[in-house]
This record gives C-alpha cells, sequence and structure tokens, in this order.
C-alpha cells in the first residue's frame, strides 16, 4: 500500500468515526421523541397530522438520491469526470426535491397551528426531523462545491476521497431517514 | 478503512431491495388485514432488514481489508445507542408509572391487584 493510499484510509476511517457520533446524537434526538410522542397536550396527535403518501413520495425520492449517488461513486471509480458531474447534479436535484417537500410539510403544519411550540411532541418531532433536514441542506451544499471542484480540477486523488466521504454521508442519511419513516410516520399512523 | 472496489450490480440489489421493503413496510402498516401489534413487529424488522441492506450495499460495511476498523466502530456505536435508547425509554416508562397522577393510581391498584 502507498503513501496516498494509507492516508486516503485514515481520512476515511475519521470520517466514519464521525459519521458514527453523528448516528449517536440522531439516536438521542430519536428516543427524545419516542418518550414524547404521546405527550400532545391536548393538541392535534401524529395520526391527525401525517400523510403516508407523501412521505412515501419523500422517502422513495431520498432512496433514489442514495442509489443516484452511488451511480456517481462507479462514474469516479472509472474516471468519468463528466457523467459523474450528472449524477452528482441528479443527486443534487433530488436532494433539493425532498428538502423542499419537506420544508412544505413543516410550512402546512405551523400554517394549521402544529407548530413546535404546541406541544411536546411536535417539539421533539420538529427537533428530530428538521435535524436530518438540516444534515440534508449541509449534503446539498457539498454536492454543489463538489461539483464545482470537479469542474475546475478534474477527478484528482484528492477530489475523488472527498467525493467518498460525500457518498457516505449520503448514504448515512438515507439510513437515518429510513428510522424517521418507520418510526415516526408508518408507527405515528397506525391504529 | 479502505475503499474496496464497488460494482453497479451492489448499487442496484441495494436498490431495488430498500425499494422493495419500503413498499413492503408501507403496505404492512396501512393494509388493515393486520392487527396493529404484529403489523408493528413487521415493519419494525423490515427497517432492520433495510439498514442490513443499505449498510451492505451502499455503505460496502464489512467489505474493507483486516483489521476491520470501520466494522468495529460501527459495532461500539451500536452498542451505545441500544443502550441509550432502550435506557431512556425503560426508565421514561418507569416514571410515568411511579409518578402518575390520581386517577393513573386508581389504575394501578386495580392493576396489581392492591386493596387500598
Amino acid at each position: 500500500m502507498n503513501e496516498i493510499e494509507e492516508k486516503n484510509n485514515i481520512i476515511t476511517l475519521g470520517f466514519w468515526i464521525y459519521l458514527m457520533t453523528d448516528l449517536v446524537m440522531f439516536s438521542v434526538v430519536f428516543s427524545t421523541y419516542a418518550v414524547l410522542h404521546n405527550s400532545t397536550f391536548g393538541g392535534p396527535s401524529s395520526q391527525d397530522l401525517f400523510q403516508l403518501p407523501f412521505v412515501l413520495k419523500e422517502t422513495l425520492i431520498l432512496l433514489t438520491s442514495s442509489f443516484t449517488m452511488g451511480l456517481a461513486m462507479l462514474a469516479v471509480q472509472s474516471r468519468k469526470a463528466k457523467s459523474a458531474v450528472a449524477w452528482l447534479a441528479v443527486t443534487g436535484i433530488l436532494g433539493a426535491t425532498f428538502l423542499t417537500m419537506e420544508m412544505s410539510e413543516f410550512a402546512g403544519l405551523i400554517r394549521d397551528g402544529a407548530s413546535y411550540t404546541r406541544s411536546a411532541f411536535l417539539s421533539s418531532y420538529f427537533a428530530l426531523v428538521g435535524t436530518h433536514g438540516l444534515h440534508i441542506a449541509v449534503g446539498l451544499l457539498w454536492i454543489v462545491i463538489m461539483i464545482c471542484i470537479i469542474l475546475r480540477r478534474g477527478l484528482s486523488p484528492s477530489t475523488s476521497r472527498k467525493l467518498t466521504l460525500l457518498s457516505l454521508f449520503c448514504h448515512f442519511l438515507d439510513i437515518v431517514w429510513i428510522f424517521i419513516f418507520t418510526m415516526v410516520y408508518l408507527m405515528g399512523t397506525m391504529h | 478503512m479502505d475503499k474496496p472496489h464497488i460494482t453497479l450490480t451492489s448499487y442496484v440489489s441495494g436498490f431495488i431491495l430498500s425499494v422493495s421493503l419500503t413498499f413492503f413496510a408501507y403496505w404492512a402498516a396501512t393494509s388493515p388485514s393486520f392487527e396493529s401489534k404484529s403489523a408493528l413487529g413487521i415493519i419494525i424488522v423490515l427497517a432492520f432488514l433495510q439498514l442490513v441492506a443499505q449498510l451492505v450495499f451502499f455503505l460496502h460495511l464489512g467489505k474493507e481489508s483486516k483489521p476491520r476498523l470501520g466494522l468495529f466502530i460501527f459495532g461500539t456505536a451500536v452498542i451505545g445507542i441500544s443502550i441509550l435508547v432502550f435506557g431512556s425509554l425503560w426508565i421514561m416508562n418507569h416514571l410515568n408509572y411511579r409518578m402518575s397522577p390520581a386517577d393513573m393510581n386508581s389504575f394501578i391498584v386495580k392493576n396489581e391487584g392492591i386493596s387500598q
């Protein structure tokens, strides 16, 4: 193993450690939601608020963006800069669509008087889903930056290392969303 | 944690598996043919199956060369998270039970067969 490869491995491992601590943070917000999800304080409950078909669409969009991120990484592996940029752009558009849908859902809830100040349930809901949305926003910014870097410098070894970290980040957010989808939306609307 | 050689097959199978698991979970949660307890069990199992599918096919966990530090760190995080999540739920449920208002107290008295 040469020196660059060894350095890349150490950096990837460091980023993986960050992702795992981020996962611990998410699990704290998840626990908060699990403890408080019935504390509606006379306000609307999860069964009154959530629309499953809408959330299913969000989930499928995020899953597809995770897949297109994988396709971008395949393009990076075979040194095709143009198709890497194209797949990154598709991933970014899907991620932006997801974030827009989530923001419109939040806006709708707040408009209907179900904002984060209404009850402990809604505070924990906004904290959990909002934290995920914030991560997605950071991911989008990162995708835009990476597209600019590829367009300017091509696929250098350091660029492809950064792209590996970005792909880990995207797949990680997708995994967190599976649990939000299951725990908040599916369980919240079941009878 | 080194970068394994990634393949299209891995991503395609991960994607197909994830989408079908998502649809299955959605169907199990909305279909009236399940009782709520069994539907709950099904969707939890499906979520964990999808977790494994994405870890293997998207994040390529465990495909690195030895020593598998990435897998080790993941395992440590999972242990920490389990203690945190189940511990919180356990403690908070107990607190609800012990520090409950008057009408709950009468329920507990009846429930535990204690006569007042």
